[in-house]
């Protein structure tokens, strides 16, 4: 049966009963009421006893089945009231539930409804609209002001500014180039856009986030699992409990009652409602948790291990200075990027960027290519060895470093950069030195961490010492590791972890995703378009943006926090109506209406979290008072000191 | 091995999850069903030689939930 069916059923059963209230007030007569009352309840049974019936077929137990048997239970003894109203309360209920569930799941309804229909797309030279789903791979097309993008890809003429926030969440445009990347979902909202099709349909990333939240919000929480738990062992309970109501008291009534009562519909849903609002809010702002276990885990988290390079730091290293023995520093510099020019290392992009701004053209490619992990490459450049990367390298290498060379480079070092030393098969030519910005945020984000209840934080990075410790410092970090191989980190992140530590790592997630799948949260941050990323966070940040850190912790504990309230609230409103029942206090009608009240409460709870945001007015308020309960009380104890230091100067 | 997913009119009663999932686990053919809750909607992977979308469909409907799109 369709839910538009079941609402004319649900509003004739309304008017029969308005019928009946009027016919009872005044006072017509019996017989009218009375069949009035019987074909109220038949009205609104309807779709109740035949979803029994389907059930039953199928061999299946289901909670309209209980309803079905104490709706003809009461018919029998005649309380043609409670019959009627307990239909039709079963069927408002559901209706109310349905509409309201419906807010809270809304978050991703909508991020759904952003989906993109049409696409315009040049083939054979034809401009021709079809629809988003049949672009396939590579096809030209194009995006005009207002419009929608269909795909993934790759700008190759026009520019535009492009608004991201149903990937990122981020409504700020993001103005984009030739050569950009660009996401389906997000709209153009001035330029003009020529791009080729990279990942279509269900490849990208926007189908890739529906789906992804679609799963996690199934993913449960302990909590949850513990509830479902409880109701495999509650419900036969019930059962039993309310056989031995019948055995005690001989009254079918009041067991039948009993069970439907008892039936936890408040209490099984108490924890999903919760966890998938939350789950949505994130989702609506860049931040994909994976399910309700991550969400609880992350609400419980007091340590955070973050990687240093494009986490903390803007991840676009660029060359600072160049030092040659020897050489011209051209001739150094395009050395360098020659044989970097196929590397995928940061610092090797950073050196043929610089190379090409100074417009230095590169020949020479390099053969026999080696890169060594965590140390540098070396590559045959016209017939002679070249290395490039760190002492580690050089010495295993067997290069000598001389004490003015070594000076140079700690000096480099100690004002923050990272030193790549270029040497041929016996000596180092030169030194490039290279610096990462530290975001803006960053300092600013580790604060508000700690006042969010992270108590270790934690730095990793590659970078040699000096480098890492006046970043750590700048921002406040508490403990710093450097000279990290990728390898390294795993075991570090290993070592942090421990009794009473719950440990999130925050990366990019590419470089450390085996550090990210190792802490008990793994964060990956600013991945929109990295798959390999997105699969092995448990949480992903799609934005490349600091502050959604702390509003993903605020988040998941203002979610825990809701869960809580309503499992409180569930099993409290059991608990009082089953006593309410057997001490003869609640009647079935009565009970049904408390009962699906309780679980509207928990839904419209629920939907709060939907509008959810962190410093609200209200948290701001408790964290003024916290404050300034905090000032109280050091100015008391100050003022305890000063005198018990007057009392000592008198004595 | 296909799977398929069918969307269904917004689900309220957590029951509902075992009702469809028992009632298409029992079916011939089905590797494995899973009702995904929170997004009304009901994942199957199934064996297309053994049975058809359309007789998961109606299968569906027989429990009492109407399937709008597949």
């Amino acid at each position: 049966m369709k839910a538009k069916q079941i609402n004319k059923i649900m509003y004739s059963a309304a008017l029969l009963l308005m019928g009946a209230l009027i016919t009872y007030l005044f006072n017509w007569n019996e017989a009218v009421l009375n069949t009035l009352l019987i074909v109220a309840t038949l009205v609104a049974g309807y779709p109740t006893f035949i979803k029994a019936w389907k059930a039953s077929l199928m061999k299946l137990f289901s909670i309209e089945l209980l309803v079905t048997i104490a709706v003809i239970g009461a018919l029998i003894i005649g309380e043609y009231v409670e019959s009627a109203a307990v239909t039709f309360l079963f069927l408002f209920g559901a209706f109310l539930e349905g509409r309201s569930l419906e807010k809270s799941r809304s978050s991703l309804k909508s991020l759904m409804e952003m989906a993109p229909l049409e696409a315009n797309v040049l083939r054979d030279g034809i401009r021709s609209v079809i629809k988003a789903e049949d672009v396939v791979k590579n096809d030209l097309v194009i995006i005009q002001t207002g419009e929608k993008i269909p795909i993934d890809g790759r700008i190759i003429s026009g520019r535009g500014s492009v608004n991201e926030s149903t990937i990122t969440g981020e409504s700020v445009p993001v103005s984009k180039d030739e050569n950009d990347q660009v996401f389906s979902g997000s709209i153009l909202e001035g330029g003009y856009l020529e791009v080729i099709a990279e990942k279509v349909g269900e490849d990208t990333t926007f189908s890739k986030i529906i789906e992804l939240v679609e799963e996690a919000q199934e993913g449960k929480a302990k909590t949850q699992r513990f509830l479902e738990k409880f109701a495999a062992i509650y419900t036969p309970g019930i059962m039993a409990l309310s056989l031995l109501v019948w055995i005690v008291t001989q009254d079918v009534h009041l067991a039948l009652t009993f069970l439907v009562i008892a039936c936890p519909g408040a209490l099984v849903i108490s924890a999903p409602v919760s966890i998938v609002a939350g789950i949505g809010n994130g989702a609506r702002n860049g931040i994909l948790i994976k399910g309700g276990e991550v969400m609880e885990n992350l609400s419980k988290l007091n340590a955070v291990v973050f990687d240093k390079t494009g986490t903390l730091t803007q991840g676009r290293p660029a060359v600072t200075t160049i030092k040659s023995f020897g050489i011209s520093e051209n001739k150094l510099l395009t050395m360098a990027a020659e044989a970097e020019l196929i590397s995928e290392h940061h610092l090797g992009k950073a050196i043929v960027k610089e190379a090409e701004r100074n417009g230095l053209e590169l020949v020479n490619k390099p053969t026999d290519v080696n890169v060594l992990k965590g140390r540098g490459i070396k590559v045959n450049l016209n017939g002679d060895s070249l290395y490039l990367g760190n002492r580690k390298g050089l010495f295993e290498n067997n290069i000598d470093i001389d004490a003015k060379v070594n000076s140079y480079a700690v000096k480099q070092e100690e004002s923050g950069n990272t030193a790549v030393f270029v040497a041929n098969r016996n000596s180092v030519l030169g030194i490039i030195s290279i610096a990462d910005k530290v975001r803006s945020k960053a300092a600013n984000t580790i604060h508000e961490l700690k006042s969010a209840g992270i108590k270790h934080t934690v730095m990793l990075t590659g970078d040699n010492e000096h480098t890492a410790n006046i970043v750590g410092k700048k921002i406040g970090i508490q403990k710093v590791f450097a000279n990290l191989l990728p390898e390294d980190k795993v075991n570090k992140v290993k070592a942090c972890m421990g009794k009473g530590i719950k440990l999130a790592m925050v990366g990019d997630g590419v470089n450390d995703a085996p550090a990210i799948a190792t802490a008990d949260v793994g964060i990956a941050m600013g991945v929109a378009g990295t798959d390999v990323a997105m699969e092995t966070a448990d949480v992903v940040l799609m934005a490349d943006n600091l502050d959604k850190l702390v509003y993903m912790l605020k988040l998941s504990k203002a979610t825990v926090r809701n869960m809580k309230q309503n499992m409180f609230l569930a099993i409290g409103t059991v608990a009082l109506l089953l006593t309410g029942v057997l001490t003869k206090n609640v009647n079935l009608a009565s009970g049904m209406l408390i009962h699906e009240l309780s679980v509207l409460v928990v839904i419209l709870n629920a939907i709060r979290l939907v509008q959810y945001k962190p410093n609200t007015i209200w948290e701001r308020l408790v964290l003024r008072t916290q404050q300034g309960m905090r000032l109280i009380s050091r100015s008391i104890s100050v003022n305890r000191n000063s005198s018990s230091f007057v009392n000592k100067r008198r004595a | 091995m296909k799977t398929i997913k069918f969307q269904l009119e917004t689900l309220t009663c957590p029951s509902c999850i075992a009702k469809i999932e028992g009632a298409l686990n029992k079916e011939h053919g089905v590797e494995e069903a899973k009702v995904l809750f929170n997004s009304s909607k009901v994942k199957v992977k199934y064996d297309s030689e053994e049975v058809s979308s359309d007789q998961l469909e109606k299968l569906i409907e027989k429990v009492g939930f109407p399937v709008l799109s597949s």
